[in-house]
């Protein structure tokens, strides 16, 4: 009687193991309906429900047949996994979440910043932590920052591992934590997105800080991808090696997102399943095709269905890899020829079983040379991604041009300020310092004499000399515009209706006076009206100093999504532009500078690998040519959706580019106009200490549709303006089109200091 | 205030509409978009930020303005005779009926029965401590208020103005603003119901929000 009961309670608890096995196959395919699964599903219920009423025998066989079924389907689904299978495993209840990692990675851990559902934000998880490793019988520990996302167990608080704009903020306040205690960081990205939020300290500016942070945070990062939805995985993504499960997806918008986008569905209607299915397949978003780009290191096999909760042996490889890829980082920063031999050692390891014991024990501090080295390495490393995956068109005689003219300016530059501007600026100094304490001394022996002498002749009061500034010369921009250039908008004769006509009452306007003398912008209220980007081109800047460079750069079709080749030519065709970005030398009223513009006519203002490209050379110019950066934003609608995550690198990749350029002592001052969103915003141009905003603008992270689809509540219609932007704190400040000038002239000569440039 | 009541009732329950004029805001050649009887919707969405039905498109100088419906109700006395014609300005295309909903009706009575306090200039509204501790005690019906109680302070450029209130004596019976809401000028701060009607008014809204069937 008692066997039979435990046989029951096995019978019991294997039924259980196959609905979950079941559950999971529904999971992947995403509908019981393929192979009768559903069915399947139903037998075992049938057989839980009625386990006391059928002989122990029957069911046990029908209990094996179930399980070579559920089997076999299992080994059919592995066989064929496509993208967006792996999406659905990924997405599934029984996938593992950061707390299994935390249980059974880590040898003990204490949640930082909260604790379940009593934290600021239960989607983001903090946790010191201690990893330990077995080297010749002997146990040694390590201590680690632990930050990731929490999907949780079904728990609406977690809200499914997107963070919020504070939960970001807790991951880079304890980053500096790790960074003060000088202990390595493990990320685990597990976030379809970021929460897009615009309250304080807002969604796409809080990654924005994140990535400016993390560029040179002085201690051993690596990371762990099982979900990188986009920018919400940048947030803590920036390492020096970059793992990722062999069933996880890394992907620069949603399979759903991209088919609404593709299919150009309307809000509110169902996506066709086919579509996703084929946009998941055209965004390369798996572990061998982000590997095969360069957008992730190393991956970490998991079983050929993907690891659940209860898979210690997978566990155990990650324990292993995180262990090893934190040596590796660390290696790296100290002796080559050790870390050479450590990396031929690491590569006969691979596709090896998890071995129980290490070789060596490495330790995970660094001295302050190797922090340098580390920085330097993370630096490279985003540097070169995206490389390779975006056209030079350029013979190899313009080329060899091009160099030599860099090298030119470059040692130049040097000269000038590296060596010769120190030695004048310490000369100047040294005279300053002389002049004023010789004068202070000889003020002391004459002021009694010289107020002996006052006192018996005294002088009447002169008023002193008016000193003016010897400001630049303005003109009025009208005279300029009408000299030069009148935007081809203007040449239509008929009238607009101002769209804030009904609250202010504003008249219809005449076209050729609003494009014209009116610098498209309605005289009573002040509404801009959108100005194509060569309007600013003409006069923003001094007459014939834009000098554009790097136009040779173009984009491309590097992952070959479908139908693209043809929307790309188009694009190129109708701008006569190779990429949605224009960098160029120019001048503000004799200050010069260095411009990256984004304009929208070219495949929505969106940033692929050659804009990035772009930027970052445009930082590398202005940080030679010692030159304040202007990102001038005409429109930014987000990272180039068929770029995939080329697109996506190119946030870290721009803003470790920034981020050397102002720690070099450069002054980047960004200003949006019309609408900027995404991914740009949330990273490059967000980390900017001094960011303005045109009026009329919109400055956010996500577009009212897509909040309204993620959040499920509607936005009011102002929810993105500049005005609110300014109200959050995300810009400094919202100039006039028509002042444009005069305010960007401003803000240089008052943000710059006198060089323009603080060293 | 001599208002009668039942009458005021009568004529809500036989005609229970506004007619809302549709007028040409400036010259132009009209395109009509709706027709005789159609049901229009007005502004949607939590901030009125979606746009009504569209009625009709008004074009001048090659500008064709879109114009939407700011009420909803049914098209009617249309025009079709000045589809595609010039027209001038305020020329009346059509009226939208509005049928008026229950709140509609009680606002409207009582917008007629209340002695209104309208707000004396653009500012931010508070109401008199007195008044609000008073109203969190009983309900604002029982809070009675008298010529010269200082009822409201206007908040305007950090500036602090006690309103007293002028008027008939009575019960304190609605507030049209919440606390600290920038109130236009002339718009409706508080209604006051004089004390011999206030039963009579409550009896009549009773009857209105059962009765009336929408």
């Amino acid at each position: 009687m008692r066997t039979d009961k435990v046989h029951m309670a096995d019978s019991g608890k294997l039924l259980s193991q196959l609905a979950d096995r079941i559950s999971y196959l529904i999971d992947i395919k995403g509908n019981s309906e393929w192979s009768n699964v559903g069915d399947l599903l139903g037998r075992v219920q049938g057989l839980r429900q009625s386990l006391f009423e059928i002989k122990e025998a029957d069911l046990f066989e029908e209990i094996d047949r179930i399980e070579d079924r559920v089997s076999f389907l299992e080994d059919r689904v592995a066989e064929k996994l496509g993208p967006a299978e792996i999406v659905n495993i990924v997405r599934s209840p029984q996938r593992f979440t950061l707390m299994d990692i935390l249980e059974n990675v880590y040898d003990s851990y204490t949640e930082l910043g909260g604790e379940g559902d009593c934290n600021i934000d239960p989607a983001i998880v903090v946790a010191r932590a201690t990893i330990s490793r077995r080297v010749k019988n002997k146990l040694y520990s390590h201590q680690v920052m632990v930050i990731g996302h929490e999907k949780g167990r079904g728990e609406e608080y977690r809200n499914g591992g997107c963070a919020r704009p504070w939960g970001n903020d807790k991951a880079l306040r304890y980053m500096r934590v790790a960074e003060t205690e000088g202990i390595p960081i493990h990320f685990y990205i597990f976030t379809p997105g970021s929460y897009p939020i615009e309250d304080y300290p807002g969604a796409a500016q809080q990654i924005a800080r994140n990535l400016y942070v993390m560029a040179k945070l002085k201690v051993p990062m690596v990371s762990f991808i099982s979900e990188g939805g986009s920018g919400g995985a940048e947030a803590i993504g920036v390492s020096g090696l970059r793992l990722m499960g062999s069933r996880s997806y890394y992907s620069v918008i949603s399979p759903e997102g991209a088919a609404a986008i593709e299919g150009k569905i309307r809000e509110g209607e169902k996506v066709p399943r086919e579509l996703v299915k084929h946009c998941a397949a055209q965004l390369k978003i798996t572990a061998e095709d982000n590997l095969k780009l360069g957008t992730v290191d190393r991956i970490i096999e998991e079983p050929p269905l993907g690891a659940r909760r209860d898979d210690f042996p997978f566990f155990h490889r990650l324990r292993y890899e995180m262990l090893r890829a934190t040596d590796e980082v660390v290696l790296k920063t100290k002796n080559f020829r050790a870390f050479r031999a450590y990396a031929l050692k690491r590569r006969e390891e691979e596709g090896k079983e998890v071995p129980e014991d290490f070789d060596l024990f490495i330790g995970w501090s660094l001295t302050d040379l190797e922090i340098e080295r580390l920085l330097e390495f993370r630096l490279k490393k985003y540097m070169e991604l995206g490389k390779g995956y975006f056209l030079e068109n350029r013979n190899i005689l313009t080329e060899g041009i091009r160099k030599t003219k860099i090298f030119a300016s470059k040692t130049y530059y040097d000269l000038r300020y590296g060596l010769l501007r120190p030695h004048h600026r310490n000369v100047q100094k040294v005279i300053e310092e002389v002049s004023s304490e010789g004068s202070v001394f000889l003020r002391k022996v004459t002021e009694p004499v010289r107020a002996a002498y006052d006192f018996v002749f005294p002088q009447p009061e002169r008023p002193g000399k008016i000193v003016r500034s010897e400001g630049p010369e303005r003109k009025s921009i009208f005279a300029e515009e009408w000299e030069s250039y009148v935007s081809p908008l203007a040449n239509e004769d008929c009238t607009v209706t101002c769209p804030n006509a009904s609250k202010y009452g504003c008249l219809d306007l005449w076209v050729p006076d609003l494009y014209g003398e009116f610098c498209g912008v309605c005289p009573n209220c002040g509404h801009h009206f959108p100005l194509e980007y060569q309007w600013y081109l003409e006069n923003l800047f001094d007459k014939n100093s834009v000098h554009e460079f790097n136009d040779h750069i173009a984009s491309c079709n590097p992952l070959g999504f479908q139908g693209y080749n043809v929307r790309l030519k188009k694009d190129i065709k109708r701008t006569g532009r190779n990429s949605s970005m224009i960098t160029f030398d120019a001048e503000v009223w004799g200050l010069r500078l260095v411009v990256a513009m984004l304009f929208s006519n070219f495949r929505g203002g969106t940033v692929g690998t050659a804009e990035g490209e772009k930027f970052v050379r445009a930082c590398d110019v202005a940080g030679t040519t010692r030159r304040p950066l202007l990102a001038y934003i005409h429109s930014t609608g987000g990272i180039r959706i068929h770029e995939g995550t080329l697109g996506v690198v190119q946030m870290p990749k721009c803003t470790l580019a920034v981020r050397e350029y102002n720690d070099n002592g450069g002054l980047y001052i960004v200003v949006y106009d019309n609408n900027s969103y995404a991914g740009p915003v949330a990273s490059f141009l967000g980390c900017s200490l001094y960011q303005f905003g045109m009026r009329s603008s919109r400055i956010g992270f996500a577009g009212p549709r897509v909040i309204r689809e993620t959040t499920g509540q509607d936005v009011p219609p102002d929810y993105h303006s500049a005005k609110n932007a300014l109200r959050r704190g995300h810009i400094q400040g919202i100039w006039d089109r028509r002042e444009f000038k005069k305010n960007l002239h401003d803000a240089l000569m008052t943000l710059g200091g006198p060089n323009l440039y603080y060293k | 205030m001599d208002i009668n009541l039942n009458d005021l009732l009568r004529r809500y329950r036989s005609h229970p509409f506004e007619d809302y004029p549709v007028e040409t805001p400036h010259t132009g050649v009209v395109f009509l978009k709706v027709k005789e009887g159609q049901t229009v919707k007005g502004p949607g969405g939590e901030w009125l930020h979606r746009p009504g039905t569209l009625l009709y498109v008004i074009e001048r100088e090659r500008n064709a303005k879109r114009i939407t419906a700011l009420w909803s109700g049914q098209v009617s006395g249309i025009r079709l005779d000045i589809e595609g014609q010039f027209v001038e300005a305020g020329e009346l295309l059509f009226s939208i009926r509005h049928q008026l909903d229950k709140e509609e009706i009680i606002d409207r009575i009582l917008t007629q029965v209340l002695y209104i306090l309208p707000a004396p200039q653009r500012a931010r509204y508070f109401l008199a401590p007195e008044i609000s501790a008073k109203m969190e005690k009983q309900p604002k019906e029982g809070v009675s208020v008298e010529s010269g109680d200082e009822v409201l302070i206007m908040s305007l450029m950090k500036r602090d103005t006690v309103i007293s209130y002028e008027g008939v004596p009575g019960a304190l019976y609605k507030v049209y603003f919440k606390s600290g809401d920038t109130v236009e000028q002339g718009s409706p701060l508080l209604g006051i119901c004089p004390p011999d009607k206030l039963q009579y008014v409550q009896k009549v809204i009773r009857r209105i929000r059962t009765e009336w069937e929408k």
